[in-house]
């Protein structure tokens, strides 16, 4: 079973050896897992990086002279050199590491933004927006007087690029987007988004929380001031991943969390920073959690983030396909040419809480909700979306026995 | 454990055909929540008179427990004094605390929703209207 039927070039039945947690069963019947926007699954790589870490050089970083210590410094820092070589960042300095996007946004909203807006100026997000990329906004631009605008998305849930370009302007300081929907799966035109932003002086965020984990990123190439990264979603722990910003602007930044270790001297009414990235990871760090990230990041590499592309992009095809088929709504844009494989449905009118509890019962693993995404839940005009995520472990078979799993809820439901 | 403990026919039923879901402008009571896990959002509108809940009725939209819950809610409190609405309310609760087996003379088709004691991430979902009714008849105690 499992056979692979679309053109990937990945080899998805050695992908799933790796996945320890595929041979669950769930209510007596395989595990389906589509939710990994929300989580994805971990390679048995992840684990044992992990377990190694903790099993023979567990030891507070950047303090101690012997060799555990010096062992955990040298992995944590390796880490953060595989992770920036990931996102193509030349400099491993200009990763912060942190808990992911959400610490990450928070981070640049408050030691960038507190710091450097003004009343008046205006933050310019998408109505596509996860709150993550919202509240830290909303918090800053409280405090500063700064006014948050929203950029309008098109029926097919694109961004609008004429209305969004048409929102900049001398006042705007910072453009702040999602680089793959965790809803729709839209990825917008990042490097053109970019490049309108700093024509009129503006730092560019992109929440790159699902599109680090799917698809090839450059951050030269795309030129954004900020890429947020969320280690869980890309096989690797919880509480990995990090922020990758340009140099100058950590350095121009103030602290986010202040404590031990990122300082370089403390006087009773002042101290001085450590360099970027130091200056921003206050405390003991994730240290366990961004090494396990490393590994995520090789074996990521392993398979070849083209090749992971093209599997999702096949899965998004067959899923929508397969969908509309079935009689669902699918929101986002149907095409897979600009979309990941997050796809978002309405099914029959049954909710998508009752749809996920039917799922599950037959071992298939949806989300169902809002998504942190409720102004776009507005303009979509729905509560909540159930929302199928697919990646490297996942098989048409699965979205096969999505659509199984569906039409046994069409029966209890009488629809 | 099987979905029939959770879609029961009478669930079901209240869905489809939910019991006094309509507007009542002229409640004088009110109260609205939403779930944010889901989305979920319900709104309860009674008429007190007299110490009694003479009247209610729900509108919102979500999922089929929590809306099978509210209209399951408005049969059990119409016509009861306010002090043995929100004494219901508080024995649902226990009920969905597993702490409480009521009977089912008293409980009426509230009966069914004890299935969900098992799912309980969907406790949430059947627990809104009575929360937004207890909400609502606090405003009545108060206002009097």
């Amino acid at each position: 079973m499992m056979e692979e039927r679309g053109g990937s070039p990945l080899d998805v039945e050695r992908v799933r050896k790796d996945f320890p947690i595929l041979e669950r069963q769930i209510h007596g019947k395989p595990l389906v897992y589509l939710d990994s926007a929300a989580t994805s699954q971990k390679p048995r790589q992840v684990i044992d990086a992990v377990t190694d870490y903790y099993e023979n050089h567990n030891a507070n970083i950047h303090r101690s002279v012997h060799t555990l210590a010096e062992e955990a410094t040298a992995a944590y820092e390796d880490a953060r050199a595989k992770l920036a070589a990931f996102v193509g960042a030349k400099d491993s300095a200009c990763i912060v590491f942190n808990r992911g996007t959400t610490e990450a946004i928070n981070l640049v909203a408050y030691g960038w933004g507190r710091k450097f807006l003004s009343e008046g100026d205006e933050v310019l997000l998408s109505e596509m927006e996860h709150h993550s990329n919202i509240i830290p906004w909303q918090l800053a631009a409280r405090d500063r007087g700064a006014v948050l605008r929203y950029a309008p998305i098109t029926e097919e849930g694109r961004i609008d690029i004429e209305a969004w370009e048409s929102l900049l302007g001398p006042k705007t300081r910072v453009v702040a987007l999602s680089g793959m929907s965790n809803v729709l799966g839209t990825v917008p035109p990042l490097r053109r988004v970019a490049d309108a932003a700093h024509a009129v002086g503006a730092v560019v965020l992109v929440d790159a929380a699902q599109l680090v984990p799917h698809a090839p990123v450059e951050v030269d190439e795309l030129d954004c001031d900020f890429l947020t990264i969320s280690g869980h979603k890309m096989l690797g722990p919880t509480a990995s991943g990090g922020l990758y910003a340009k140099r100058r602007l950590l350095e121009d930044m103030d602290p986010f969390l202040g404590g031990g270790e990122m300082i370089r001297e403390v006087y009773e009414d002042r101290a001085t920073w450590k360099d970027p990235p130091w200056k921003f990871e206050a405390g003991t760090m994730n240290i366990a959690e961004e090494i396990g990230l490393a590994a995520a990041v090789e074996y990521l590499q392993g398979i070849g983030m083209d090749a992971v592309r093209a599997h999702e992009e096949d899965l998004a095809g067959y899923a929508i396909g397969r969908l509309l088929d079935a009689g669902a709504t699918v929101f986002g844009p149907h095409e897979t040419s600009d979309r990941g494989a997050e796809v978002s449905f309405w099914y029959h009118g049954i909710h998508p809480h009752d749809l996920a509890q039917v799922l599950d019962q037959e071992g298939v693993a949806i989300r169902a909700g809002h998504h942190c995404a409720q102004i776009l839940m507005r303009r979509l005009g729905v509560p909540a979306t159930a929302r199928a995520s697919f990646y490297v472990y996942n098989t048409r078979d699965e979205v096969d026995a999505l659509i199984v799993a569906l039409e046994r809820a069409r029966g209890i439901f009488g629809v | 454990m099987s979905l029939d403990d959770l879609y029961k026919e009478v669930i079901l039923d209240h869905y489809k055909n939910p019991r006094n879901k309509r507007p009542m402008p002229e409640a004088e009571v009110s109260s609205s929540q939403n779930n944010p896990l889901c989305g979920d959002e319900i709104t309860v509108f009674a008429h007190v008179s007299d110490k009694m809940v003479a009247d209610v009725a729900f509108q919102g939209q979500g999922c089929s427990i929590s809306q099978a819950s509210a209209s399951m809610l408005t049969e059990a409190v119409k016509g009861k004094g306010v002090d043995d609405a929100l004494g219901l309310a508080a024995d649902f609760r226990g009920m969905m605390a597993g702490e409480k087996d009521p009977a089912e003379d008293e409980f009426g088709d509230l009966v069914a929703l004890k299935g969900v004691v098992k799912y309980p991430i969907r406790i949430k979902c059947a627990v809104l209207a009575w929360d937004v009714l207890q909400e609502a008849l606090a405003g009545a105690n108060a206002g009097q």
